[in-house]
């Protein structure tokens, strides 16, 4: 079953495919600019000491982003 | 000849080895500059080439050509004014997608375009194979493999680069397509852009359409020069932006992003394959242990810790060496130039000046050694992705506390290079509230201060009183940031969207040349406008010297002075009456009409004037203005035994002038640095007011308060 939720939600180990980003502007753009645009798998690899920023990876490379951020972020996850 | 006059642009994400790159074509052959109005560097150098030379110009390592950040646009006016004979593109050959992003923006614009493959060892050891030839005629651009930390390709690259700058000189921009949406608009727009005739070189009207359907702040702006074309393309931009809005729910800018990635993996999958799964790489091994939750920060606060010993620690050494050197010079000046004012302006104005320059160089050259490793080994995006949450509250950014630590978070640092390390910061009013905060840390030229005066007033509690300094001084420069970024730098957060680069062993190479860099620019920029300010204090401390009458007085008392001792303390006495009697002096004396509140005295004034040349001559000073002759910083039980005996001192004053030297206005040096790094007077101004209003509004509650509580 498939689920929609925010990056956020994800716990880490877990993977999931993007679906839609919310954000507009200068965010907006920079996290597509990362490659984070739909149709790409993220796996969650932790969070920090602080449980905020969270780290993922993609396209095999590791980026950080905050929480408040990720929020923006829509994916599927689950068994497809 | 292939290689005469060519200008080769080296462009690239940050962490694609582009400055190994750049440093493997030109060796130390460098130049370090800023890009005109902007903090951004310019680098350039020479490569050589078929006997001859190539310049090879390194643009900021960026992601992507918005209009959203000043490296961004740095690269893109570069390219577009400066038109180089070709760009070089250097990529992550393990990290091709998003390093192709940039590519194909690249290729939207035209440029003649070579792409470097670099770090094609570590792709190969991932299990990556790049089938380069292909890759390189979809994308329409050459590539060539390198490895840029052992020279690898690098002649090739230059080979491929000069044929294709002689290839061919026009701009051929690619035509991607975005959707069905995006396409139809552009084509009005494109067809709106040139009916005026204007033919846009060297952007072509289809990039400036693309540019404006993507809302790029910089281009609406060009266009909007003429009216005429503005009042035809701006409704077309709305009615795609409401169109996409209502369709989609999304916006164009994002929609255009998504279509450059879309034809980005369609090149991916026909060229790469992934002989295995993705795995968990060593780098995301050591992030277990490195970003753990108690081990992280334990290990974190360690390595700051290391960092800031081994500054100090290594620098001490050639630290000493010019001083004693200077001393020395000092010396043979003195010897050699007949005594009076030319030898004092000499020894005491240029001497001393130059010499408190270039004694904070070795300082300056370990500190960025140290952060170069940690920027280079990739553990710095790590001390931001740790910290950030905490340093968020203060309207920081998790970089931060480098600058703040090595200013002197942990005692005894220095806010010079504290300043100069805030480049690390990519959010620029996060960036601003460090460089205005970082001089309230306690830097190592405070302590004597406080050294001094604990030891007078509060010898039984030497330890906890240093501490609750410390502690003092970071609430404050953690609660300044926390106003400014509520006040002046009101306003959203950068996205803080970072990449955390694969850790990477740095090369002694690369490490050196950074450091040579960025400590050449210091001495260079910093040193001369800090030799003009050492000769002015030199001045006010001199002029006006005592009337001769007045001289010629103390010098009849101290020749009939019978023993040594009598002379010295005559000598003393005299030099005394002439600080009182100088520029600064009256100027002490004008301000005890403000300082009084806070208990202080001329004595006290002047040496806080002189401070603001160095803190360290604060209490060189107070030994004068009391007569003791100028006293060793490090050796001051003198002048505290007097003060301690003396009636208008009490240990509430003392916290009170503690206070106000941690707080009030940078050393020169600092503000120096604090302009350059602000790229201009008005911050640099601006930190020394509000630090000394500061300062004052705090000393006045200490002692104000303090007696009002009868401490005093």
């Amino acid at each position: 079953m498939k689920t929609t939720e925010t990056l956020r939600m994800l716990k880490p180990g877990e993977q999931a495919v993007i679906a839609k980003v919310t954000a507009h502007g200068e965010l907006g753009r920079r996290i597509r600019d990362m490659g984070l645009v739909p149709g790409t798998r993220v796996t969650i690899m932790g969070r920090a000491p602080l449980k905020d920023p969270v780290e993922i990876k993609l396209k095999g490379y590791n980026l950080t982003l905050r929480n408040n951020e990720a929020d923006h972020i829509l994916v599927q996850s689950g068994e497809e | 000849m292939a290689g005469a006059n060519l200008t080769i642009a080296l462009a690239g994400n940050p962490n694609s080895g582009k400055t190994s790159l750049f440093n493997a074509l030109t060796g130390a052959r460098q130049h370090v500059g800023n890009y005109p109005g902007v903090t951004v560097e310019k680098k350039w150098g020479a490569a050589k080439f078929q006997g001859g030379e190539v310049t090879v110009v390194d643009l900021p390592g960026t992601y992507s050509l918005t209009a959203y950040s000043p490296e961004e646009l740095v690269a893109r006016d570069y390219l577009v004014q400066e038109k180089p004979d070709v760009v070089v593109h250097v990529v992550d050959a393990a990290n091709l997608e998003r390093n192709l992003y940039l590519a194909v923006q690249f290729l939207e614009l035209g440029v003649p375009l070579v792409i470097a493959l670099n770090m094609m060892d570590v792709a190969e050891a991932r299990g990556l194979r790049i089938d380069e030839q292909k890759l390189g005629q979809l994308l329409g651009a050459p590539m060539v493999p390198t490895v840029a930390r052992t020279g690898k390709g690098v002649q090739e690259l230059l080979a491929t680069a000069a044929r294709v700058a002689a290839g061919r000189q026009e701009w051929r921009p690619l035509e991607l397509s975005y959707g069905h949406d995006v396409d139809h608009a552009l084509t009005e727009l494109t067809a709106n852009l040139e009916a005026g005739g204007r033919d846009w070189q060297p952007l072509g009207p289809r990039w400036v359409g693309l540019k404006l359907l993507e809302n790029d702040s910089e281009i609406k702006k060009q266009v909007s020069r003429d009216p005429v074309l503005a009042a035809e393309t701006e409704p077309l931009r709305q009615r795609l932006w409401d169109h996409i809005k209502n369709t989609m729910d999304d916006d164009p800018e994002g929609i255009i992003a998504d279509h450059r990635y879309g034809f980005i993996s369609g090149l991916y999958r026909q060229a790469v394959t992934e002989t295995r799964q993705q795995r968990l790489e060593l780098s995301d091994r050591i992030d277990r242990v490195l970003t753990n939750r108690l081990l992280g920060p334990a290990f974190l606060l360690a390595i700051l810790y290391g960092v800031y010993e081994f500054v100090f620690w290594a620098s001490e050494a050639p630290v000493g060496w010019f001083e004693q050197f200077f001393g020395w010079l000092g010396g043979a000046a003195e010897a050699v130039i007949p005594e009076g004012l030319f030898q004092s302006l000499i020894v005491s104005g240029v001497i001393d000046g130059v010499g408190g320059v270039l004694g904070f160089a070795p300082l300056i050259a370990f500190m960025f050694f140290a952060i170069a490793i940690m920027e280079d080994t990739g553990y710095m995006a790590r001390v931001a992705y740790i910290l950030d949450r905490l340093l968020r509250h203060f309207g920081l950014h998790g970089n931060s506390v480098i600058a703040m630590i090595v200013s002197g978070g942990i005692s005894g640092g220095c806010a010079v290079p504290g300043v100069m390390a805030t480049r690390t910061l990519k959010d620029p009013k996060a960036r601003l509230a460090t460089i205005l905060t970082v001089p309230l840390m306690n830097c190592g030229a405070k302590l004597p201060v406080y050294a001094l005066l604990i030891g007078a007033f509060f010898a039984s509690q030497q330890a906890n009183m240093l501490f609750a300094l410390t502690l003092i001084s970071w609430g404050l420069a953690l609660l300044a940031a926390r106003v400014l970024r509520w006040t002046l730098l009101k306003g959203e957060t950068a996205p803080f969207v970072m990449e955390l680069p694969p850790y990477r062993l740095p090369t002694l190479k690369g490490l050196l040349i950074h450091t040579w860099e960025r400590t050449w620019q210091y001495v260079k920029k910093a040193g001369t406008v800090i030799l003009g300010v050492s000769v002015i204090m030199w001045a006010l401390m001199t002029f006006p010297g005592l009337p001769q009458e007045r001289a010629a007085q103390w010098e009849s008392r101290i020749s009939a002075a019978q023993s040594q001792e009598a002379k010295d303390g005559l000598q003393h006495q005299m030099a005394q009456d002439a600080v009182r009697y100088s520029a600064a002096g009256r100027m002490g004396h004008a301000l005890t009409y403000v300082t009084a509140p806070l208990g202080f005295d001329w004595r006290t004034n002047v040496a806080l004037v002189g401070g603001f040349a160095a803190k360290e001559v604060v209490v060189a000073t107070m030994g004068t203005a009391y007569s003791l002759g100028e006293v060793d910083p490090e050796e001051s039980q003198s002048l505290g035994e007097r003060l301690a005996k003396d009636s208008a001192w009490n240990p509430l004053m003392a916290f009170a002038l503690m206070i106000f030297v941690m707080v009030y206005a940078p050393c020169f040096v600092t503000v120096v640095m604090i302009r350059r790094e602000t790229g201009g007077w008005p911050w640099a101004l601006f930190a020394m007011g509000y630090t000394t209003v500061l300062a004052y509004v705090l000393a006045l509650l200490v002692y104000q308060g303090g007696r009002l509580l009868g401490l005093g």
